[in-house]
């Protein structure tokens, strides 16, 4: 009946004490590193313009001709979101057809294994969408605000480029999941690959490209918002101009038009997933 | 009835695009014009020749170090944060605080972390803290409502039993509770530290530290080689974090 | 007099009645089994008595005191003095068979302590001896999630010895183990309540254990206290009215969900 004893010390302390260690000898110079000073917040010569600025949020600002800004600017931004995905829709259709494996004509005879050389060419095609969506697309706007000149150019072109990078590894990897059956049997049929694609691969990846898209309709949206910040139009633009004048009740508008903005977005998304997908 | 509506949906969507771009009179003749196109390539030319000199380089390690730490210690707060505010966001101290608790955490959530950083540079100054500050405070929303779904789908059960033997609660919270919870609570909260990561590079933008600050000085000094150096650093911090997450995920979450 | 009910009932959320009209006193010291089949009430009488539910009507005295006229933290307080052992103990999957034994007497230990001991068990010699009892002392460092039913059911009692009660409560303590560690394990309740003059009452499925190991039988049929005598004298017809057609319900086991990490994409 008797079982030999189990050590009486704790296997676990060591391993422990020593994870603790490690994790204050990590973080003591990350909070030397970030500064960090909740302090400030409190601060009485900070709080008295903070104060200021926090109490003209209520009521939000809401003059005639603010309101016509506000709404230009909310147009410019949706506009900003939706031109910037159908351009990147654009290439990313192509550069997905070109990266993924699914028409691969090769794999047909090779019982679904590519030939080296057409796998060759395939990775500069996928080493591109990695590094297009890989830099942050305000990164991009700010290059081509500094290339282009101030404005919604610079949103458009930036969203297009890192949503191109997104959508394309994203369409690739549906393609690749979508039964091969149908796409090879038109393939070995003499079917082009567009045919094959159109007829084999398409039908049956549709619903979930279309919900991968307009969610990331969704997400141009809060981005085009965001790269306004770095002079990119749209709404986040005034928003930026407002705060550094100290215009609470403007910033107060304008974060409220944000969020319905959002809201509406994500509701719409929901219906036509719901929809179509 | 049902096939016109199906086609409305594509047609409208069309519409929507063509009107985008109308809206936007997008100058595309001035963009792809011979003059367009040539000073575009001059601008790109100038980031082929990144600056890769010994000082410049040690310049940007200590801003990648500074771009680590803001999303380390953000990401830290905003967890005791987001765990302070899912207790009552999952209802533990009545309904009252729950609704108070779930309408903090969506208006924190719903603001994005430039935006916070833009308004915490105004509030605390230029610099890193500013930056840490955004981080934590969008976070904190983001991971409390996701503590607060994991709290209410944790079983009652251990928690109860103690009380039921005479404990307190917090010390059953902490015996019964948190036991369960906590292999969510790091799986979140590294998972937004991955996030962060990539947020805190271009927080800099308004002015709140890091990789960020750097890329938007040198190109307002139109240092081009400089900037371009940066926006190595952050392809492959961005790239290592990716590769480092996806590693980690394969062997700890799917097995 | 350790426990004291009169007329007490209980009627279940959904509004049927569990208990009626409960008559019952248990004196210090003694050690009582209470049997019958399942949906019999077993269980939600030792719940009332554990002070987890309140009871409908009648009058419910614990340890000379009754717990729901008491202020909160009185009652808490109570509650340390008694100990409940669960049929499944609801123990965190992936907690240390140490901490779950030694969270036994969070009710009797300060904050501080408590939570320290949560990062380095302050007694682990204690837990070791109670786990020892049980013959499970070389499970102390293993994890909850590692252990078979059997066993932790015998971590489960190793937390009430640990917790040392005036009143140990246990509702089929012995349920996931093979008759002779059963017959062990309950000898060591039995021993414990003997030693220090606790009071013990534990609901048994199986009639033998019960008459085996208790002085006193308490049979329950259908919320009512069918008899109540010493275990020498019940008879074999009395236990036949007791079990008549027992309907062969199972309860599904307590389960833990599973662990659940959402990863929403990156916008």
């Amino acid at each position: 009946m008797l079982t030999p004893a189990a050590p009486l010390r704790d296997p676990a302390a060591l391993p422990r004490l020593l994870l603790t260690m490690v994790a204050v000898a990590l973080l003591w110079p990350g909070v030397s590193l970030s500064e960090l000073d909740l302090g400030v917040l409190f601060d009485g010569r900070n709080a008295e313009p903070m104060g200021s600025f926090l109490s003209a949020f209520w009521p939000p600002a809401h003059a005639e001709d603010f309101l016509a800004l506000l709404l230009q600017a909310t147009l410019e931004t949706l506009a900003i979101a939706t031109a910037g995905l159908s351009l990147a829709l654009l290439v990313a259709l192509p550069a997905a057809l070109l990266a993924s494996r699914a028409l691969s004509l090769s794999a047909v005879s090779r019982g679904g294994r590519p030939h080296w050389l057409a796998n060759a060419v395939r990775w500069p095609v996928r080493a591109l969408l990695i590094v297009l969506r890989s830099v942050p697309e305000i990164v991009w706007a700010l290059l081509f605000v500094r290339a282009a000149g101030l404005g919604p150019t610079a949103g458009v072109l930036a969203i297009a480029i890192t949503y191109a990078g997104m959508l394309g590894k994203v369409y690739a990897e549906i393609f690749e999941s979508v039964d091969p059956g149908p796409a090879r049997a038109l393939l070995g049929a003499g079917a082009t690959r567009l045919q094959a694609f159109a007829y084999g691969v398409l039908p049956q990846a549709a619903g979930e490209m279309l919900s991968y898209t307009v969610y990331r309709w969704e997400c141009a949206i809060r981005a085009s918002v965001v790269m306004g910040f770095v002079g990119a139009g749209g709404l986040g633009q005034q928003m930026d101009l407002s705060m550094r004048m100290f215009a609470g009740g403007e910033v107060a508008s304008m974060l409220l038009t944000f969020l319905a903005l959002v809201l509406l977005a994500d509701l719409l998304s929901r219906l036509l997933r719901g929809r179509y997908a | 009835m049902k096939g016109l509506s199906r086609l409305l949906l594509p047609l409208g969507l069309l519409a929507a695009v063509i009107a985008a771009f109308a809206f936007l009179q997008l100058d595309a003749a001035a963009l792809l014009s011979r003059d367009g196109l040539a000073a575009m390539a001059g601008y790109a030319a100038r980031f082929l020749q990144p600056d890769l000199s010994a000082p410049h380089l040690r310049a940007i390690a200590f801003a990648t170090l500074e771009t680590l730490a803001m999303s380390a210690i953000g990401t830290l707060l905003a967890a005791l944060l987001g765990l302070g505010l899912a207790l009552p966001g999952a209802g533990r101290f009545g309904l009252l605080a729950q609704g108070a608790a779930r309408l903090l955490l969506n208006a924190l959530r719903a603001i994005p972390e430039l935006v916070w950083a833009a308004l915490m540079v105004l509030a605390a100054g230029l610099g890193p803290n500013a930056g840490t500050l955004a981080l934590a405070l969008h976070t904190a929303g983001v991971l409390g409502r996701l503590f607060a779904e994991a709290l209410e789908n944790t079983p009652p059960e251990p928690a109860d039993a103690l009380r039921l033997a005479g404990s307190g609660r917090l010390a059953a919270f902490c015996y019964g509770t948190l036991p369960v919870l906590w292999p969510q609570l790091v799986a979140y909260t590294l998972y937004r530290w991955e996030n962060n990561i990539r947020m805190a590079s271009v927080l800099g933008f308004v002015g709140a530290g890091g990789l960020g600050q750097m890329l938007y000085l040198s190109l307002s000094l139109f240092q081009e080689a400089q900037a371009a150096s940066v926006i190595l650093a952050m392809l492959l911090m961005v790239l290592a974090v990716d590769a480092l997450s996806g590693w980690m995920r394969l062997r700890w979450v799917r097995a | 007099m350790t426990l004291r009910l009169r007329g007490v009932s209980y009627r279940h959320a959904g509004g049927q009645a569990a208990l009626h009209d409960i008559d019952l006193q248990v004196a210090r010291g003694e050690r009582v089994a209470i049997i019958g089949p399942s949906g019999a009430g077993k269980t939600t009488l030792l719940r009332l008595l554990a002070s987890h539910l309140r009871p409908a009507d009648g009058h419910l005295e614990l340890l000379g005191e009754a717990p729901w006229r008491l202020p909160a933290a009185a009652r808490q307080k109570l509650r340390g003095r008694v100990g409940l052992v669960h049929q499944a103990p609801p123990l965190p999957a992936r907690q240390r068979v140490v901490t779950a034994v030694l969270a036994g007497r969070l009710g009797q230990w300060s904050l501080p302590r408590s939570l320290l001991s949560l990062v380095y068990p302050l007694d682990a010699a204690g837990a070791r001896q109670v786990l020892a009892r049980l013959d499970l002392q070389d499970k102390l460092y293993q994890r909850c999630d590692q252990l078979s039913g059997g066993q932790l059911q015998r971590v489960g009692i190793a937390r009430v010895l640990y917790q040392a009660p005036e009143l140990i409560l246990a509702d089929e303590p012995v349920s996931a183990m093979d008759p002779v560690l059963a017959a062990h394990s309950l000898e060591v309740l039995a021993d414990e309540a003997r030693r220090r003059g606790a009071t013990l009452l534990a609901s048994l499925h199986a009639v033998e254990l019960a008459l085996a190991h208790f002085p006193r039988i308490v049979g329950v049929r259908d919320g009512r206290v069918l008899f109540d005598k010493a275990a020498g004298q019940v008879r074999p017809a009395e236990l036949q009215a007791l079990y008549a057609n027992e309907q062969l319900g199972t309860r599904p086991p307590a389960s833990t969900p599973a662990m659940r990490v959402v990863h929403s994409p990156r916008c």
